[in-house]
């Protein structure tokens, strides 16, 4: 703008106000709690409104609330200057609704809304995984209609890619893990039970465990995140309408791939785990790596390493499935993705936290050395 | 007002612009019109800094988009204002709490004030009071076009930017979005820069028409004069028989 900013002012002269110089947004807003009392005292019949440079309609709202929501009757009112008033006579009569106050009973409705929700999430969780089975089955007669090209791209993109960091995380606690207990074992004069402890702790429980919260942190948000937001941009509306069911083609993937990578990265993660273990074992208690090798399979029956494969596939299958749903009950807006992201992730650990449990007590008896 | 020095834009290997030079003076309403994909709305992106331009400048209110101290292009930033293709409100917030968004952070109106101002801006964009509580995925195309409009003349633009303005509006709704933009540029001496393939609003809107052909400003002029210009593409947009109806019809309106 070439011409500077007049300073907004208001003057009283012989009973008559007249505002003078710029009432924009701009140039009142070093001005606006000064004039705004200046209106509030101001006690004049008379206006005059032929003295304003530029009047936008910040300017306007605070000269119309001092007249108290209408024209006064006696006034100079400029051409140019009318049609700003016009526009809130022209305003529609209803008030802009208030968002609705939060009182007691909308307390009790938040309760009965969350315990509701959560029968919601199981029966859509139930839905979901039935219109998976049957997709299968529909699949099952039509073989060139596999998605193995999202398979393998999804398999690369939570196996692969996950293995520095799951080898990493997996050697410090193997590390950690063998110098604690060593410490103890040492007290006891039971050196040797290291590598019964190692052994069955890191590839029956730890292992899995681990992993699965890697990949929960690491590929169920990825993957709650990208179903999330292919429902804001209305990708998934897309596939539906060209026919292509997004439980094959979005679902089915990630699940499979899951499924499989999961066992893959346990028995990764373990191994590496077992060798930061025993190199802590040879440093602290002079065990050799011989001797661990050799003691490994004797001591941990191979019965484990099933369990730990067969935990890692049904987590796999759990945190992609929990991360679908999640994903596909994204409404379009940012915020409800980053609310189910977060809800992805917890409710994800905390069920194969759960469901580990439950193995635990299933298989009590196998491969334990009693 | 807002003038482009020399810019020219790359992505990979595609020049989009080279050597575009404009100047818009103050007070005027000037429509930019070129093919699809010739360039407009990164043009548009780059006027506001959204873009840094490969080669040349771009100076908004007589000095450069960045020049100053933060709080200088603080302050430089709330003079114009721009409406996305896409409408880009924010998702998760109703539509009054868009308007009101702006307003909010500037700090200058009371809450109270607010209510009013947000109130005003919807029925300038013909939406009603009981449009302010819905979300913006429940609103239709037009009116996410309408609610960007209003958020973006919240703060009172000295310079605004329109991205297709009235695409995906209806005849009526188009013929008041022009009214509405024709008031504030009289009462305000608003400076308007938008982008349209929509030759009513083009014909009845604009002061000046700027061509972007072949990377470049082909025609920056009145209508009638931007018409003599003999290049294809402009006697393809302009003087085709569907244009010709158009803005006959215009003329006679
Ligand atoms: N971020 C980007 N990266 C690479 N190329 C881009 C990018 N943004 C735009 N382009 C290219 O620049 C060209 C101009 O795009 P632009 O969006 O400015 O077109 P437009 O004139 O606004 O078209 P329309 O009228 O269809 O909206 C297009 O060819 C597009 O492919
Ligand atoms: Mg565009």
């Amino acid at each position: 703008m070439a011409d500077a900013i007049r300073t907004p002012e208001l003057h009283l002269r012989e009973g008559c106000l007249s505002p003078t110089g710029d009432w924009t947004l701009l140039a009142l807003a070093p001005h606006a709690n000064r004039l705004r009392s200046a209106l509030a005292t101001a006690s004049a019949t008379r206006w005059d409104l032929s003295a304003l440079t530029r009047l936008d309609s910040f300017g306007a709202l605070l000269l119309w609330r001092a007249w108290g929501g209408r024209l006064p009757a006696d006034m100079v009112l400029p051409d140019g200057f009318a049609t700003q008033f016009e526009r809130f006579v022209a305003m529609d009569e209803a008030p802009v609704p208030h968002p609705p106050r939060f009182v007691f009973t909308d307390l009790l409705a938040g309760v009965g809304g969350a315990v509701l929700g959560l029968f919601a999430h199981l029966g859509d969780f139930l839905a979901l995984i039935g219109r998976l089975a049957l997709d299968c089955l529909h699949l099952l007669g039509q073989p060139r209609n596999w998605p193995l090209k999202e398979f393998s791209a999804n398999l690369y993109k939570v196996g692969v890619k996950a293995m520095p960091v799951s080898a990493l995380v997996g050697f410090l606690i193997g590390v950690v893990l063998s110098y604690l207990s060593a410490l103890q074992l040492k007290a006891f004069g039971a050196d040797i039970f290291i590598v019964n402890i190692l052994g069955l702790g890191i590839i029956r429980e730890l292992g899995p465990v681990l992993v699965s919260v890697l990949v929960a942190g690491r590929s169920g948000s990825a993957m709650t995140a990208q179903l999330g937001v292919m429902r804001v941009t209305e990708e998934v509306d897309a596939l539906t309408v060209m026919g292509i069911s997004k439980y094959v083609r979005l679902v089915l993937p990630k699940v499979m791939a899951l499924s499989v990578a999961m066992p893959l990265l346990v028995l990764w993660t373990s191994a590496v785990a077992l060798i930061g273990g025993m190199m802590s074992a040879e440093l602290q208690l002079g065990l050799s790596y011989g001797y661990f090798i050799e003691t490994l399979p004797k001591v941990v029956p191979a019965a484990n390493l099933f369990i730990a494969l067969g935990k890692g596939a049904v987590f796999g299958v759990l945190i992609a499935l929990v991360a679908c749903h999640f994903g596909l009950r994204v409404k379009p807006n940012t915020e409800s993705l980053s609310a189910n992201t977060t809800a992805s992730v917890v409710t994800s650990i905390t069920l194969v936290i759960l469901v580990d449990a439950v193995f635990a007590i299933a298989t009590r008896s196998i491969g334990v050395p009693l | 007002m807002l003038s482009l020095r020399g810019l020219s834009t790359r992505f990979g290997n595609n020049w989009v612009h080279k050597g575009v030079d404009l100047d818009i003076p103050p007070g005027e309403v000037v429509s930019l019109v070129g093919g699809s994909g010739s360039g407009k709305t990164t043009l548009l992106r780059q006027m506001v800094g959204l873009l840094t331009p490969t080669e040349g400048e771009v100076r908004v209110f007589d000095e450069p988009l960045f020049a100053g101290s933060r709080e200088a292009q603080r302050q430089r930033r709330r003079r114009f204002a721009m409406c996305f293709q896409g409408g880009a409100l924010f998702s998760a917030f109703t539509v009054y709490e868009n308007i009101a968004f702006p307003l909010r952070e500037a700090g200058i109106a009371t809450e109270a004030e607010i209510r009013e101002l947000v109130a005003l801006k919807l029925s300038m964009v013909e939406l009603l009071p009981s449009h302010a509580a819905l979300m913006p995925a429940e609103l239709s195309g037009g009116m996410i076009k309408r609610v960007a409009l209003a958020r973006a003349l919240a703060l009172e633009p000295e310079l605004l930017l329109l991205d297709e303005p009235t695409a995906g509006l209806d005849p009526t709704r188009s013929a008041s979005f022009v009214a509405l933009i024709r008031d504030l540029q009289q009462q305000l001496g608003l400076t308007v820069v938008l982008v349209t393939h929509d030759l009513d609003t083009l014909a009845a809107l604009s002061s000046k028409v700027a061509v972007l052909a072949e990377r470049r400003i082909l025609a920056f002029d009145s209508l009638e004069a931007v018409m003599q210009v003999d290049h294809p593409f402009i006697q393809e947009f302009f003087l085709s028989e569907r244009s010709s109806r158009a803005l006959a019809r215009a003329q006679g309106a």
